[in-house]
């Protein structure tokens, strides 16, 4: 504890360079697997294609891909960039199957319908289809989201700072505190992420939370009590 | 006035829907489609608004092909009600009567309170404006679906089975329903169906298909009660079963109606007295 608190600043910049680290790849991850997802439902073909390159992608161990980063792009080995880029690249991975699943799944009756009173294509993704696969894509999001936070440790390993630092050099000093210390740390940033997930999920589809009846709504919510 | 010139649609995959068909569609009438699944209907339907373009033909409405018409905003002008009802689930039911008009950019005050005056019209309680289409029932759902059809005023509304997925009782009152507003609306209507009952009922004008997109017969409802033009259509009608083959019979007593197994079946309603 004693250790904990005469850290707090160094905990503290090391919690902000984790955060820093994966919310981009999160963000860029989600936003790239939308058109990629779109486009692998518009061709049978390219589905197949697109989506077993995704699951590829995610089978590259982390580590190597870290250090090989730089000489795939030309950047410094310490560029932080490194592990940024390819974190989305797993994010992608993850969230193009998810995308393209979810982007499927809306009813053909309701776009077909959507078309017939003239949406144009463009409006037709973003006021219908887009919403409705809201919520099989906020479910992939927050895995992706999980995924990325605990990955982003390993950045350490290649001297990309972030709460692995803490691991790596809890287990070098054999200091159980400070190893704790991190793995908290991470825990604490996914529930936070999750949690600030699911709260943009009800601003942004406030009809998934109301499409039970009236009736039965009140039913549910007793239960849920009973439950609890 | 809506016309179908030899009109053939086939699909990539080598169905012919529609196979040279010419129809007259009168405006301010109600033209019913009616056959078994899988005649084309829905086709003929679509290819009014563009929805599906014709391998051959073309379409004219006031004389104008639709051909070149662009396809979005022609669709706009065009009111269109489906089976299901076709509402976006994510949408209020005020905010779904009010779609077309806000994409013609129409303001979001002015559309709610024009959604609001047109579920009087069509029937619902303003208290239910804010629902989902998920909380109302299946009759509910539909008559939002005819007032998103009326928002933008069109002078042409297509309707493909509208009322094919609720119960009997409903669908009656929906017809009657409809009947009603085309009395004071007097739209041009197409409206799919394969209930002859509702085709008999609703339809100035009615086209029977037979399987293939090929015409059976078409006329006013009488016309066609009255001499199907063969066994198909007679079967199709119900007039075989003597159900239909209704005559006048003139008796001391007056005239009454009399069906195909003699036996009364009514007197004829006098309009004049009537109204
Ligand atoms: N997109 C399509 N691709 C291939 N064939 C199609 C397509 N749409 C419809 N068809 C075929 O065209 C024919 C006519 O279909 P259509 O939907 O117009 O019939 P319908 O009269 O509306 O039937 P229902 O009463 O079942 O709605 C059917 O054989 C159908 O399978
Ligand atoms: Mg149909």
């Amino acid at each position: 504890m004693s250790w904990f608190i005469a850290n707090l600043g160094l905990i503290w910049q090391l919690t902000l360079d984790h955060i820093a680290l994966s919310v981009p790849p999160i963000v860029l991850g989600f936003a790239l697997s939308l058109p990629i997802g779109w486009l692998a439902n518009r061709r049978r073909l390219a589905r197949g294609g697109i989506l077993s390159v995704g699951g590829i992608l995610y089978a590259i161990p982390s580590l190597p891909l870290f250090v090989l980063m730089p000489a795939l792009i030309g950047t410094k080995i310490l560029d932080p960039v490194n592990v940024v880029i390819a974190l989305t690249i797993y994010a992608l991975a993850l969230m193009v199957r998810t995308s393209a699943d979810a982007l499927a799944s809306v009813d053909r009756d309701v776009l077909q319908s959507s078309t017939a009173v003239g949406y144009s294509a463009w409006q037709r993704f973003w006021a219908v289809e887009l919403p409705l696969a809201g919520g099989p894509l906020l479910a992939g999001l927050r895995v992706v989201s999980v995924s990325t936070v605990s990955l982003v440790s390993v950045g350490a390993v290649v001297g990309v700072n972030s709460l692995g630092y803490l691991f790596l050099d809890g287990f070098n000093r054999y200091f159980p505190e400070e190893i704790l210390v991190g793995i908290i740390g991470s825990v604490i940033i996914a529930l936070v992420f999750d949690g600030i997930l699911v709260l943009i999920g009800r601003l942004l589809m406030p009809w998934t939370a109301r499409t039970t009846p009236r009736w039965s709504r009140g039913r549910a919510v007793s239960a849920l009590a009973h439950g609890a | 006035m809506i016309e179908f010139r030899s009109v053939t649609k086939q699909f990539p995959d080598g169905t012919v829907a529609v196979d040279d068909f010419s129809l007259i569609i009168p405006s301010h009438k109600t033209t019913v489609l009616v056959g078994s699944s899988g005649s084309g209907k829905t086709t003929i339907l679509r290819m009014i608004n563009r929805m599906i373009d014709p391998t051959h033909g073309s379409i004219l409405i006031d004389d104008r092909d639709v051909a070149g018409l662009n396809p979005v905003a022609l669709r706009r002008s065009i009111g269109y009600v489906m089976q299901n009802s076709g509402l976006l689930p994510h949408r209020t039911v005020a905010q779904n009567i009010a779609t077309v008009p806000r994409l013609r950019g129409v303001r979001r005050a002015s559309a709610r309170s024009q959604a609001l005056e047109l579920m009087q019209t069509v029937g619902l309680d303003a208290e239910l404006a804010d629902r989902y289409p998920s909380q109302l029932s299946g009759g509910q759902q539909q008559r939002v679906g005819v007032a998103r059809g009326l928002a933008v005023d069109p002078n042409i509304l297509l309707m493909d089975e509208p009322f094919g997925a609720v119960d009997p009782l409903v669908r009656a009152e929906l017809q009657h329903e409809l009947l009603r507003l085309q009395g004071e609306l007097g739209k041009t209507v197409v409206f799919v169906t394969h209930d002859v009952d509702e085709a008999l009922l609703l339809g100035d004008q009615i086209v029977i298909f037979r399987r293939g997109g090929v015409v059976a017969q078409k006329g006013t409802p009488a016309e066609i009660l009255a001499s199907p033009a063969d066994e198909f259509v007679a079967s199709f009608v119900g007039a075989d079963r003597g159900k239909r083959a209704l005559h006048v019979e003139h008796t001391r007593g007056g005239d009454i109606v009399v069906d195909s197994d003699g036996n009364a079946a009514g007197v004829l309603a006098d309009e004049n007295a009537a109204s």
